[in-house]
């Protein structure tokens, strides 16, 4: 984990070179879904697939396989709601709270 | 500085001063003087007066500032004689060099009252006999090596022998020509005026 | 063997980037720069280089294709002036903050207005506080000298810095003097080849550059941005050394003229101190009065110590600005030579002039009457118009 070596308790010193990032996708250790104040919730039975929702979330919070979509990040969601007004199938419900 | 020669040229936008400037430092540079060749710029515009300057010596030469005090003075358009005081600061034992078709004594009344030597040379008719075109800087060029004896005059035809031979590399036809300009306006200028 | 031409500045440096062959150039032209640039181009279309030259549409531009080509992994330059480097103000910055090892040649010309093409520091002045290392010149030969030097600065790992080589606009620019040039092998064999440590096309290491820093990251950051600013001192004295090995040019923050013995002194940047060598020279001579000069090279980092150090036997100083900043007192280079007087306790009394903005010329006997007003000073002990001007229509 890039944050149990720089964080904000870091020194100077471990602070790197240009506040350079020598790894990629280290925006995956942090958690903004801890940010939701309202929940996106999917219902599988109106869902027919069509991956509408997939590219506009923001926060690359849909997860896609074998070209059918899966459960929230919810790690990751910040509860934006995007996802609940593209979708065709009113298959996303958006709740109060996380 | 004792031995530093300091040249001011004045001459007009697109009339090549500053080239005649480069040209003098190249050739001085080559006879293994240390050299500084340098233009003063005002506004950009063809037909403005424009300033170039040179310093020529056997030390290495730190001075940065313009000339004002010049040992040579080269004028390359005598209408500028009208408007400018081209031998302000010339020093009394110095001299300047005019481009010119008119006679020295119609030159003079235009020079405040300068004392130092005067030379003239009709640098575009020397040009025309030995060109057959209006180039009046290698003329000029050679008369203020013959005037100002910065370097031997075998050294300095031998120079632009050499400089010629390199720029006209295409157009070899023309490096006599500009042979014969040099060397008729330095003996224009040794007979016309009695050089040192 | 060193080999001896006769070169205008811009000559110079286009001709040092012909040998260090840099992968990249992005520049848009701004007198008096523009014929570096130029030449460089003109070398590419000879096909005698292989640099890649990015024409763009502005400064800002030429400054963001630097940054992303040196960021790729590129050893990248490019060149302009006055109104060009405040057009790139905001990629400075980001340059230093990176940490990108990038070299500018910066040909000092007055920023507008009133609009002006002539030589003086404000542009370079202005940018001083950016976090690019500075280093100007006196002369053709030390323009190319310098810019030898720049990138084993730039790209040394305790360093990681850009660095700008500064000339005055015209005077050294336009001005052919002699000059000893490094033959093309050793100069490759100098400057090296750039291997970067991380860089964005390395397929195998993922990165990212410049990326947001909360106020929780953003001081750390600066602290560690200063830190290779202390370390480029030691880095550039080094590099100087290898220089001298090479040339037999001796290099360091600064040159001392007939300082060691000198009661008044001149401290002074870029190519007026040749001329005040002449004064020098002249008055020594003629009177046998201890003057003398200390040429500033190095601006960026300040060598504070060692300048405080170089003048604590004068009795008078006049530090010359070639640039304003308006606090209403004097100059830069005044502020921060009495700075490092005052840190070193030191009892000389100072003047600071101003000279040569916008291309006001400054001659050998402008400075001999310095050099005796410093005297006067010293023999009155009294500072009267202590921020003045030298040339300035009263």
């Amino acid at each position: 984990m890039i944050s149990d070596r720089i964080n904000e308790k870091s020194p100077w010193q471990d602070i790197t070179e240009g506040n350079k990032i020598f790894e990629a996708a280290t925006s995956r250790e942090f958690c903004t879904g801890e940010w939701r104040t309202s929940t996106p919730v999917w219902d599988k039975e109106k869902c027919k697939q069509c991956l509408l929702c997939t590219p506009v979330c923001p926060d690359s919070s849909i997860p896609v396989k074998d070209g059918k979509r899966e459960e929230f990040d919810y790690d990751h969601c910040k509860g934006c709601g995007i996802c609940a007004k593209v979708c065709p199938f009113d298959a996303i419900a958006m709740k109060e709270g996380k | 500085m004792d031995n530093t020669v300091e040249i001011r040229w004045h001459g007009r936008g697109g009339q090549g001063a500053k080239t005649a400037a480069l040209l003098l430092a190249d050739v001085a540079f080559k006879t293994g003087k240390y050299v500084q060749g340098f233009p003063e710029y005002g506004p950009e515009r063809m037909g403005a007066p424009i300033t170039a300057y040179n310093r020529i010596s056997d030390a290495p030469v730190t001075i940065h500032s313009n000339i004002y005090d010049p040992d040579y003075v080269a004028v390359v358009d005598d209408s500028l004689l009208e408007s400018i005081d081209v031998t302000h600061g010339l020093k009394r034992n110095g001299a300047v060099i005019i481009n010119t078709e008119k006679k020295k004594e119609h030159i003079m009344p235009l020079l405040h009252g300068f004392e130092g030597a005067v030379y003239v040379l009709d640098a575009k008719a020397v040009s025309m006999k030995a060109l057959g075109k209006n180039y009046p800087n290698s003329p000029m060029l050679a008369a203020v090596a013959a005037v100002s004896g910065v370097m031997p005059k075998k050294d300095f035809l031998r120079e632009m022998q050499a400089s010629f031979a390199h720029k006209f590399a295409k157009k070899p036809e023309v490096i006599d020509g500009n042979m014969r300009a040099l060397e008729l306006a330095f003996a224009e200028v040794e007979k016309e005026n009695g050089c040192k | 063997m060193a080999v001896r031409e006769r070169l205008s500045g811009n000559e110079a440096v286009a001709y040092a980037i012909k040998q260090i062959e840099p992968d990249v150039m992005p520049a848009f032209p701004i007198t008096p720069s523009t014929e570096i640039p130029q030449y460089v181009a003109t070398y590419i279309a000879n096909g005698e280089i292989d640099t890649e030259f990015i024409p763009v549409e502005s400064e800002h531009s030429a400054m963001s294709a630097t940054l992303g080509a040196c960021a790729a992994g590129a050893r990248a330059l490019t060149a302009t002036s006055s109104c060009g480097m405040a057009l790139m103000w905001e990629e400075l910055y980001v340059a230093a903050s990176d940490r990108l090892p990038i070299v500018m040649a910066l040909v000092n010309r007055a920023l507008s207005g009133p609009i002006n093409i002539n030589a003086d520091h404000s542009d370079s002045m202005g940018a001083r506080d950016s976090g690019w290392i500075q280093i100007y010149a006196e002369s053709n030969q030390e323009v190319y000298d310098n810019f030898l030097q720049a990138f084993p600065i730039a790209e040394h790992k305790d360093v990681m810095l850009p660095v700008m080589i500064c000339q005055d606009g015209f005077i050294t620019s336009h001005g052919v003097e002699n000059i000893l040039l490094v033959e093309t092998d050793s100069v490759k064999q100098f400057v090296g080849e750039r291997n970067p440590e991380h860089y964005l096309l390395n397929a195998k290491e993922p990165m990212a550059v410049g990326p947001y820093a909360v106020s929780n990251y953003y001081m750390e950051t600066k602290r560690g941005q200063r830190e290779a600013m202390k370390n480029a001192r030691k880095v550039i004295l080094e590099v100087a050394e290898r220089f001298e090995k090479m040339t037999g040019r001796k290099y360091g923050f600064f040159e001392e003229y007939c300082l060691e013995d000198a009661e008044y002194a001149i401290v002074i940047i870029g190519s007026a101190a040749g001329t005040c060598k002449a004064a020098v020279n002249k008055i020594r001579k003629e009177t046998g009065k201890k003057v003398g000069l200390l040429k500033i090279r190095v601006f960026r980092p300040f060598p504070e110590e060692e300048l405080a150090a170089a003048l604590s036997h004068v009795k008078t100083i006049a530090v010359l600005d070639r640039s304003e900043m308006f606090s209403a007192t004097g100059g830069p280079l005044g502020a921060e030579v009495q700075a490092a007087l005052y840190q070193a306790k030191a009892d000389a009394d100072v003047v600071n002039y101003f000279y040569g903005l916008g291309g006001r010329d400054i001659t050998v006997e402008d400075f001999e009457q310095v050099y005796s007003k410093l005297e006067r000073i010293a023999k009155e002990h009294k500072v009267t118009d202590k921020y003045d001007y030298i040339g300035l229509r009263k």
